[in-house]
């Protein structure tokens, strides 16, 4: 089977619906909510009332500008509204408000890794804006479908792909790097279990060289990452198969049963809606002009791409680098910490280390994480200043400031004693205290014995009662037996 | 009481002592129960307007009135009032109760206005002769066996009959300067953009325009300068400054221009022909240029209308499908019959049709041929229509090839029906704006009017140029 599989050629584009984070919806005044009490967030345009007509939210253009930017598409100047019709329970006006011919942003592309690790770029055909429907529960009462119209009007983003995608690895790492995107962007929350990002996966195969697709099949309702991989890979194997066996593909709509790992149909091509597309005539052509693009451009916060890029230059590791940029929270955090402190190796290994796994513990996001960054660049200064040692920041010191988020950690540092000696006059007092204390053994150190400096070292911490400064003891230690 | 024309006569007499409003509310209410006949209300508000009657008259002894205290206006079953029914003439929105209201409404109300009630109309305002009516048809008070127009038949028969001063009607093609032409009444359609759509119930939404109907010019441009302009809630409303109508008459000499094929056609009443060539040598001996011009497009103008008009209907109209509000059929067991069931009782015959229409140009297949074809056309239309007003002020029509039709004439080719408006949808298809003034009576006794266009935007100087014929 694998052999067989090899011999194909699957084409694969993704179609991506972002929810976007405005506080009202698309078209009204109306707030957008997930989880409010059902049908609390209406009103009569939200309703399609007779005699209610759309308001368009400039905070929906401003978003999707923001991602045309940061996907380097191009930017159209005129746009269009149209109607998509099509009679559904929970669409109340009997169409949706859209883009047809006039999507906002045309081409651009993202970057991702491929399945091997490396990388690839996936273009996009398009991004348009368009209003999201109500939500219909059939298995609520056991005779009706229960409508909530909160959803319905909450402005969407939605994404098409070029069919560029060889597998379902790749469409993953698309889906989380358009998930990052759109958080760093903070046009969404970009769930997806909440359904504010949504995915469809257009698929077909054909005999490895031949130029003309084969018949597509379009798979829906998938509701994590894993489960669109899982289909594309279900699909790929399920065409080939059907191809080798002597059948054909026909085109038809599947859904992906995430228990079986397996997709079903949903409906066959002749079921298909003729959505009658055209301008929607209540609402102007809104037009983008080239300063606007350019002021949303200024004000684009870094991208992962740019910090990945700022943080390798910073000599950090390409696994530092990654995991800093996973998010943006965590990216912000850092960047933070940095203002204060110029070691960046160790402002990353705090992240790495004691604050990762304080959240991990806590199965926390760093949005809850108690301590500022700045105290942090402070616990990197005392450490780096020498007057605290790694393991008591990074220990004792830590745990203190968990307890009491707000103090100053030098104060704290006194208070709990662990400020280290690294005055050289006053070090110079032990250090020579202990060579007195054994004479004889300088003068084995002297005739090359060097293995008893650690016995001097020794007397240096317990003569300081440990806050030596232990490089600094060091050096004395050596400088004087060096004499 | 109720006879006056315009709003001055009114407020003359309240300031006087002649009478109140709410003694005139009273005769209003006494009338509209005398011709009741005429079925041109479809719910009076009695008591609505009683109570808003002893507010105004507070407010008129205390200086505090708006522009409008003392007109009476009845509203078109097609405009929203909150708390208040509204159903477009719809069996399908049989007890619909609006929860806002139009901002020609709270226009109309700021400024102290008084909503007698709502008038027939045919459903959901597709009609010529107000016969599409769930509630039956509206009769001409001027001759009962005649039909009073439509689609704003009941408004145009309630200002004919004086059930009130004025009346808002909706002209998508017509349905304003239409019905005015066959009641002898003044019917103006603003520039498509200068009055909010805003709870209005859409038919054709780039073609339907808000306008008044009423027996003086006065009223005609109070009414219109309280409605128009910027409105939050719609839009494709112009933010250009609405200019008001200079007060004094204009003589001086314009340039005219009229279709010269529209005239004669074979359609046209022999009567509408001959007042009207005696209209262009009567304003030709006052001074003012008229010429006939070409106008090749005019074979095309009603089937862009048809096509363009159906196919934004047929989505306007998706949202009464039995499940969020409005008619259910009581047969329907599922989605899909609730859906069939609910649409094919709640809707009349005339509506299907246009819902079948406007969604066969739409579909895939014949959307080129049809839906795209005619807004091609229709850019074309605009543009030719652009550079006459380069060269002329007004267009000159008849509003109707003939004066009102027979109640009874059975409209079986609704092909013949739509001929009707052969002058009107010119300036729906254009935007522009335009009015029709009742300067002629055949010899049955039965009015026609004649109807002005001007170019976008240009409403006070063509209501300005209007006085030159109606001197009230």
């Amino acid at each position: 089977m694998e052999d067989i599989l090899k011999s194909y050629e699957p084409v694969i584009g993704l179609e991506i619906h972002v929810q976007l984070n405005t506080a009202s919806k698309a078209y009204s005044s109306d707030a957008t909510s997930y989880g409010e009490e059902p049908n609390s967030k209406v009103s009569p345009i939200t309703l399609g009332h007779p005699g209610t007509l759309p308001m368009l939210n400039e905070g929906v253009l401003e978003s999707a500008v923001k991602l045309g930017v940061a996907c380097n598409c191009q930017i159209r100047e005129v746009n269009e509204f149209a109607r998509k019709n099509y009679f559904y329970a929970d669409l109340p006006k009997g169409y949706q408000i859209t883009q047809d011919k006039t999507p906002i942003c045309n081409g651009g592309f993202v970057e991702i890794k491929d399945a091997n690790g490396a990388d690839k770029k996936i273009n996009l055909t398009r991004i348009h804006m368009e209003e999201d429907s109500g939500k219909s529960s059939h298995d609520i009462d056991p005779f009706n479908t229960l409508i909530d119209l909160n959803r319905a009007g909450t402005p969407l983003l939605e994404i098409v792909s070029e069919p560029e995608f060889k597998d379902g690895t790749e469409a993953y790492n698309y889906l989380s790097e358009m998930r990052k995107l759109v958080r760093y962007l903070d046009i969404s929350d970009g769930n997806m279990e909440e359904g504010s990002l949504r995915c469809d996966v257009n698929i077909s195969v054909k005999p490895k060289g031949q130029k003309e697709f084969g018949t597509k099949v379009e798979v829906k309702n998938l509701n994590s990452f894993r489960n669109v991989q899982k289909s594309i890979d279900f699909e790929i194997k399920r065409q080939v198969e059907l191809i080798e066996s002597g059948g054909t593909v026909t085109q038809q709509t599947r859904t992906f049963d995430a228990g079986s790992g397996k997709t079903q149909v949903l409906r066959a091509k002749e079921d298909a809606h003729d959505y009658r597309y055209f301008n929607e005539p209540d609402l102007q052509p809104v037009i983008v002009k080239e300063d606007y693009i350019a002021s949303v451009k200024r004000n684009l916060p870094a991208l992962p791409k740019e910090l990945f890029a700022k943080y390798r230059k910073l000599k950090l590791s390409e696994y530092d680098a990654n995991l800093l940029t996973e998010s943006k929270e965590l990216a912000s955090y850092y960047e933070e910490i940095i203002e204060h402190t110029q070691n960046y190796k160790g402002a990353a290994n705090w992240i790495m280390g004691s604050i990762k796994s304080y959240l991990n513990e806590r199965a926390a996001s760093i949005a809850e994480f108690p301590l500022q960054a700045k105290t942090i660049a402070e616990l990197q200064i005392l450490v780096d200043a020498g007057k605290v040692s790694n393991s008591a920041a990074t220990g004792e010191l830590f745990k203190a400031l968990l307890e009491d988020p707000e103090a100053s950690p030098s104060e704290l540092a006194q208070k709990l004693n662990l400020i280290q000696e690294s005055n050289e006059d006053e070090l110079m007092a032990f250090v020579k205290q202990a060579l007195s204390k054994y004479p004889d053994k300088v003068e084995a150190y002297r005739n090359g014995k060097k293995g008893v400096q650690g016995l001097f070292m020794g007397e240096v911490m317990k003569l300081s009662k440990g806050k030596a400064d232990p490089k600094v003891a060091s050096k004395l230690v050596t400088q004087e037996l060096e004499k | 009481m109720t006879q006056f024309d315009t709003l001055t006569e009114v407020q003359e007499n309240l300031k006087n002592g002649a009478f109140t409003c709410a003694q005139m509310i009273e005769a209003f209410l006494e009338r509209i129960e005398k011709h009741q006949n005429l079925n041109a209300f479809v719910e009076v508000y009695a008591h609505d307007a009683r109570s808003r009657a002893t507010v105004i008259d507070a407010k008129l002894k205390h200086g505090t009135a708006g522009k409008l205290a003392g007109l009476v206006v009845g509203l078109k079953d097609n405009i929203v009032y909150r708390g208040h029914k509204v159903t477009a003439a719809s069996k399908m929105l049989e007890g619909f109760e609006s929860l806002f209201s139009a901002t020609v409404v709270e226009r109309l109300l700021e400024e102290d206005a008084i909503i007698i009630g709502r008038l027939n109309c045919d459903e959901f305002a597709m009609g010529s002769a107000n016969k599409f009516s769930h509630y039956g048809p509206v009769k001409n008070p001027l001759n009962l066996k005649k039909v009073p127009g439509g689609s704003s038949g009941g408004s145009a028969a309630a200002v004919a009959a004086g059930l009130c001063h004025a009346a808002l009607g909706s002209d998508t093609g017509g349905s304003i300067r239409q019905p005015a032409s066959f009641t002898g009444t003044i019917g103006f359609k603003p520039t498509y953009g200068r009055v909010s759509r805003h709870g209005l119930i859409a038919f054709a939404s780039s073609f339907d325009q808000i306008g008044p109907f009423a027996r003086s010019l006065e009223n005609i441009n109070l009414l219109y300068e309280t409605m128009a302009g910027p409105d939050d809630y719609d839009n494709t409303v112009s933010q250009k400054e609405v200019e008001t109508v200079p007060p004094e008459q204009n003589e001086k000499p314009r340039k005219i221009a009229y279709f010269k094929d529209a005239l004669t056609s074979e359609h046209i009443d022999k009567e509408v022909k001959e007042a009207t060539f005696e209209f262009i040598e009567d304003l030709k001996a006052k001074g003012h240029t008229v010429t006939g011009i070409e106008f090749p497009l005019l074979d095309y103008l009603v089937p862009i209308y048809y096509i363009l008009t159906t196919a934004e209907a047929s989505s306007n109209l998706a949202r009464y499908d039995g499940i969020h509000f409005g008619y259910r059929s009581e047969n329907a067991h599922d989605l899909e019959s609730t859906y069939k069931l609910s649409r094919t009782e709640g809707f009349g015959a005339e509506v299907k049709r246009r819902i079948l229409l406007g969604t066969f140009v739409l579909s895939s297949g014949y959307y080129e041929a049809y839906y795209g074809k005619a807004q091609k056309a229709r850019r074309l239309v605009s543009d030719k229509t652009k550079a006459i007003f380069e060269e002329y002020d007004f267009i000159l029509s008849p509003t109707t090839p003939h004066a009102a039709f027979d109640i009874s004439a059975e409209s079986t080719d609704p092909t013949k029906m739509y001929l009707e408006d052969i002058f009107t949808v010119h300036a729906n298809i254009t935007g522009i704006p335009s009015v029709s003034l009742p300067l002629f009576q055949n010899s049955k006794k039965l009015p026609f009017g004649m109807q002005f266009s001007a170019n976008s935007f240009q409403e006070a100087d063509l209501l300005n140029f209007a006085k030159n014929f109606i001197n009230k």
